[in-house]
């Protein structure tokens, strides 16, 4: 039974990464074949620099990410401090809306910011670009700032913060002193989840950006036109950065749960 | 601590989630000239046979999800403590990347050049038509949204209390009837949010359809990707559309909470 398993999570590993595999193996292909290789080159990541459009949609994608996840942040941030003081009524039907852009097939969540973007652009003479994208991504992010802020509220004493004004904090300086650091550890992954999230959209982006393209905007149009070697070069690349974060996050997390004694 | 200090995300959310909203329904239901009309609703039913297709290779797809997902979610669950983070950290890695990556990965690989017809062709078989094929769409839903079943299906078994298992193992159950009667209902809770996270992006996708179901297997998403930036360009029939799937998705949500409700009542 425990080979059994051992055997079948194998598959399903392989299954997973194999396809990955193949994208990087073939990266460093002389020719533009996927089957064989003739050889080793690093011809098709030095073109993939030298890709002007590659690369200014990469800057794209990091702007629009840093904006969308800081103002997402902010804005998520305050939202549930306000949510948390609410009577239940006008709670659930605040958690009902911001749940929407989550429950919502993607698409939908492209489409209607469309329609509401081509609406005031049309009357407000502004062009669908960084702005539609930025709101855009704020619209699919802040749901999920909130939804990480939420649950340290139920975590934290609910007298901390008149205790922190019976000991003579000013309201503003209770809430950086007392409360901001009960709830941190919400802020930041809710900040991560809201990066990481706007850095990889596609479907929402798709509809929003206009003639501004952002990475996957890219990586989608260059597998519409055919199949070409330097998108397995930039997703060796990307493949990297995603084992670097990933492993680094998870060595972080071992160190905390081993101090705390949890594993050895 | 001010409610007030929310006003600013409550009127955004007004703006940017629910007018845009109440803007598909306005667009579904008015013509180009704003009067109230029926017609592009109705003739969403023109298309009837593209959301069958949408519902059951999505619904084919977070079957096959939950097949392969489950046991993976039991091994996980039951492996040595200090390597479990580890492992599961090796499973998910793959859901951090790019899904349009994914999905080309996979273009390179079931083409008529690809890899395996080259394989195969070493043996002089095919090449067989793999790419532009349902089954290309159903593995590429498979292959993207595995880990958002795997997650949850986990993250529930991990938390199952260990004595409810003990327990019934002293009461005579077998290993395999213990799964059977015990892990399964109790896991429910993870496959039904596991069913959301893998059926919703599976029956509005474009991408994978596109990518590699060609030209012939159309879904939903790619009508109303059509409709707004392809050559049929009409908002009014895409709201149309996109109405109609967002009542699909909720349906099936409604439907799996009732699961749901039922799977709490029961244990409580």
């Amino acid at each position: 039974m425990k080979k059994l398993s051992k055997l079948y999570l194998a598959l399903v590993m392989l299954f997973l990464y194999a396809p990955i595999f193949v994208l990087i193996v073939f990266s460093f292909n002389t020719t533009k074949s996927h089957t064989i290789l003739s050889g080793f080159t690093f011809d098709w990541y030095i073109r993939l620099f030298n890709n002007r459009l590659i690369m200014s949609s990469l800057l794209n994608t990091i702007i629009v990410a840093v904006a969308a996840s800081v103002c997402s942040t902010i804005l998520g941030t305050a939202a549930a401090i306000g949510i948390n003081n609410m009577k239940k009524l006008p709670r659930t039907v605040v958690m009902n809306v911001t749940n929407m852009p989550i429950i919502n097939p993607e698409i939908v969540t492209g489409v209607s910011l469309m329609l509401l973007f081509v609406f005031f652009a049309a009357r407000m003479h502004f062009e669908f670009g960084y702005v539609t994208l930025i709101l855009a991504h704020i619209t699919f992010d802040v749901p999920y700032v909130i939804l990480n802020i939420m649950p340290k509220f139920r975590q934290m004493d609910p007298n901390l913060y008149e205790a922190a004004q019976d000991l003579g904090c000013g309201p503003v300086s209770a809430f950086f002193k007392a409360v901001l650091p009960e709830i941190m550890p919400g802020v930041v992954s809710g900040f991560l989840m809201a990066f990481t999230f706007s850095l990889d959209d596609f479907v929402v982006s798709y509809f929003t950006s206009g003639t501004t393209q952002t990475l996957p905007i890219t990586i989608y149009s260059m597998t519409r036109r055919k199949i070409s070697p330097e998108i397995n070069a930039l997703s060796t690349i990307i493949f990297i950065v995603v084992v670097v974060v990933i492993v680094t996050k998870n060595l972080i997390e071992r160190r905390n749960l081993r101090r705390r004694g949890v594993i050895k | 601590m001010k409610r007030i200090i929310s006003m600013p995300y409550l009127l955004f959310s007004a703006v940017f989630i629910v007018v845009p909203l109440l803007m598909v329904a306005y667009f579904a239901f008015t013509d180009g000239d704003g009067n109230f009309t029926m017609q592009y609703v109705a003739n969403v039913a023109q298309y009837t046979n593209i959301f069958i297709r949408s519902v059951w290779l999505a619904a084919v797809a977070t079957v096959v999800c939950i097949i392969i997902a489950y046991p993976v979610a039991m091994i996980l669950s039951r492996i040595d403590v200090s390597y479990q983070s580890t492992v599961l950290m090796i499973v998910m890695l793959p859901m951090w990347m790019n899904f349009l990556l994914r999905t080309y990965a996979w273009m390179t690989i079931l083409g008529n050049n690809g890899l395996i017809n080259s394989f195969l062709g070493l043996f002089g078989l095919g090449p067989y038509r793999l790419l532009n094929t349902q089954g290309a769409v159903i593995l590429g839903m498979v292959y993207d949204y595995l880990p958002f079943m795997i997650l949850p299906v986990y993250n529930v078994i991990v938390k199952i209390d260990k004595s409810i298992i003990d327990a019934a193992h002293d009461l005579g159950c077998s290993s395999f009837k213990t799964v059977v009667k015990i892990v399964m209902p109790l896991s429910l809770p993870g496959v039904m949010s596991g069913i959301t996270m893998v059926f919703v992006p599976a029956i509005s996708t474009f991408i994978i359809s596109r990518m590699l179901g060609g030209g012939g297997n159309l879904l939903i998403g790619d009508l109303i990707e059509m409709q707004f930036l392809g050559n049929s360009y009409n908002p009014n029939l895409g709201a149309a559309m996109s109405l109609v799937l967002m009542v699909i998705v909720l349906l099936i949500m409604v439907i799996l909470n009732q699961f749901d409700d039922d799977v709490d009542s029961v244990l409580m």
